[in-house]
């Protein structure tokens, strides 16, 4: 596997930010702008796939839980101001009588945000640490990881009068007394959340960069020898887990921002394992690629399924079969190939 | 009015049993091993010194990595204890037991081969082990001072910018003794160290090891009988998981039990 050339990538990072806040707020309107905002949410997880697959080799299937977690926080507390002081309508159907418990703490801004960044961190860390301690790997950790996924999907159908169901939460207008379906709030949105991801791309590039960062490539190549090397590997697995986690929550929370609606569906094993795919399109050792992964399936799926509404499933199949197949690096490890086409010799400087 | 002093009372005597449990490094004792009923390892007892190069040779089989592993933590002994100083290793998690200062080299080079040789060697580096640490660690002048120095004894200090999966066989089991090196272990174990080298990087390897052995102890597995020749003080034969003879090159090697199992055939 060829190692991915960090030098290049503060350069394909600052062509994305142009891309993102100069280019695309010009020239698309705001059904488009809407669209891409959607698509960003997904390259938040996109980012934390590539730190915890593309650097340490931990293949997670159950992302969509945490995005799920993010994104059912963020409803939660929409739904509940847009029904005050009446129940959300979906447990007066459900004959609900008055709000579950854990419902409460959503009344307040602060602390939703508090949970969107905290539940991921309580619930990715422990579980991460007891998987890895037991040296639970690649394989048997998707195969974990998917099932949970799968589990959540159902717990949240199941409870219908607490959740939502199937339809999932959605019909609500306001954040903070704020219209979020006028276009001047969408902007507003689309900006907040451009700024976040931009943040977090680059702290993702910094932290890959410093000691950590390597040893997440040597856990990934030789976990054992790192062991050997007095790491408690389990610890950095967990960590970079969690980190992966808590961006999947920002992501979910974005969407349901974005997109006024959360279900299900976006948490499930088909979600999850999109996710992945995002990064391994993109490249899953470049941060910047993910992004552009995100964008690309994102657009990519808007499109073939206006297009070819029969075929566009198999469309985007045949495109992700391509890719992984023809390119294992994603299209930023292809456009670096081009970019650099001796290695060896530039390795040798 | 001494009695913040106690160990001032018999001096002499003090200084005897510190040197004495000083000069033993590790002590293995009746250790057994059993996957499923076979004995890799049965009650084996040695100990190491300070400062000794201690070669283990025997035939297939004889239970000379699996004793490796149990001393770095890779295996847990079914029963019986192993000793590094006061510290009973056999129920400590590897991590620990390299922290304390026993460092592992495994038979086929085991090293990162999609970071460079530096890079190798950087993540070696001792008392950085923390997620915290490790992402405010930062490269300075004694850290590249160190990573050179050990790059000049392992002869790879012209190689220190290219990825290591591109060094040869040969270099790469040089790096992964310098990366034991970086992490500066009292005690290291390498297992068959020069398999697969060029004579002349055979002879290179003895000299590295035998100045290694100037400051810290060694135990070396080994195959090859003119290697161990140019290494050894004390070879340890191993047979079925026993220990069969130990001495002296010349003591083992005219030992008749050892001809008829091993040197022999």
């Amino acid at each position: 596997m060829k190692h991915f050339q960090l030098s290049s990538e503060p350069v394909a990072h600052l062509a994305l930010a142009l891309l993102l806040i100069v280019l695309l707020p010009m020239s698309l309107d705001s059904f488009w702008l809407a669209n891409f905002g959607k698509y960003i949410a997904f390259a938040f997880v996109a980012v934390g796939v590539v730190l915890v697959w593309g650097y340490c080799g931990i293949l997670s299937l159950g992302q969509g839980i945490f995005f799920g977690i993010g994104g059912y926080a963020m409803a939660m507390f929409l739904k509940l101001e847009a029904s005050a002081p009446e129940l959300p309508d979906f447990m007066v159907w459900s004959s609900v009588e008055s709000l579950p418990l854990w419902w409460e703490p959503f009344h307040y801004f602060t602390a939703t945000v508090a949970a969107i960044f905290l539940v991921p961190i309580v619930i990715a860390f422990p579980f991460a640490y007891a998987i890895f301690k037991k040296r639970v790997s690649g394989v048997y950790f998707a195969i974990v990881t998917i099932s949970l996924a799968m589990t959540m999907t159902v717990l949240i159908i199941g409870q219908q009068g607490d959740t939502g169901g199937a339809n999932g939460i959605t019909d609500f207008h306001t954040l903070l007394g704020m219209d979020v379906i006028s276009e001047e709030s969408r902007r507003v949105i689309y900006f907040i959340e451009i700024g976040f991801l931009l943040v977090i791309t680059t702290l993702a590039g910094l932290l890959l960069q410093t000691r950590f960062g390597k040893i997440l490539i040597a856990v990934r190549d030789r976990e054992d020898r790192v062991r050997f090397s007095g790491y408690n590997t389990a610890m950095f697995k967990a960590f970079v887990f969690t980190i992966a986690a808590v961006l999947s929550s920002i992501g979910g929370a974005m969407y349901t921002l974005q997109v006024g609606l959360i279900s299900p569906t976006l948490v499930g094993s088909v979600a999850s394992v999109e996710m992945v795919i995002f990064a391994a399109m993109g490249g899953r050792l470049s941060v910047t690629g993910a992004v552009i992964g995100a964008l690309m399936v994102g657009l990519m799926k808007s499109y073939f399924s206006e297009q070819f509404p029969q075929t566009w499933l198999f469309l985007l199949g045949a495109m992700f079969i391509i890719v992984v197949g023809f390119m294992p690096d994603g299209i930023a490890g292809t456009i670096q190939k081009i970019l650099s086409p001796k290695p060896a010799k530039k390795a040798l400087l | 009015m001494n009695a913040n002093s106690p160990q001032s009372v018999h001096p002499a005597q003090d200084q005897i049993a510190k040197e004495e449990s000083l000069r033993r490094i590790l002590t293995v004792e009746n250790v057994i091993v059993s996957f499923d009923g076979f004995k890799a390892v049965d009650d084996l007892s040695l100990s190491v010194n300070e400062r000794e190069l201690r070669v283990i040779i025997g035939p297939n089989g004889a239970g000379k990595t699996t004793l490796l592993d149990m001393i770095c933590g890779k295996t847990k002994p079914t029963s019986g204890s192993i000793r590094f100083r006061d510290m009973e290793l056999s129920d400590m998690p590897e991590f620990e037991i390299v922290r304390h200062g026993v460092g592992r080299k495994f038979q086929n080079p085991s090293i990162y081969e999609d970071l460079t040789v530096s890079e190798n060697l950087e993540i070696s580096i001792p008392q950085v082990h923390g997620v915290w640490a490790s992402i405010m660690f930062r490269r300075t002048p004694r850290v590249k001072d160190r990573i050179e120095e050990i790059a000049q004894q392992i002869r790879l200090e012209n190689h220190l910018n290219i990825k290591s999966g591109t060094l040869s066989h040969g270099q790469k089991q040089w790096l992964e003794i310098g990366m034991l090196l970086m992490q500066e272990p009292e005690l290291l174990l390498l297992d068959e160290p020069v398999a697969g080298m060029s004579p002349r990087e055979r002879e290179q390897t003895a000299e590295l090891l035998r100045t290694i052995a100037l400051g810290k102890s060694l135990v070396v597995i080994e195959h090859d009988m003119e290697f161990v020749k140019s290494i050894a003080s004390i070879v340890t034969v191993l047979h079925q998981g026993k220990l069969l003879s130990e001495g002296s090159i010349d003591d083992v090697q005219n030992d008749p039990r050892v001809i008829e199992v091993y040197l022999g055939h």
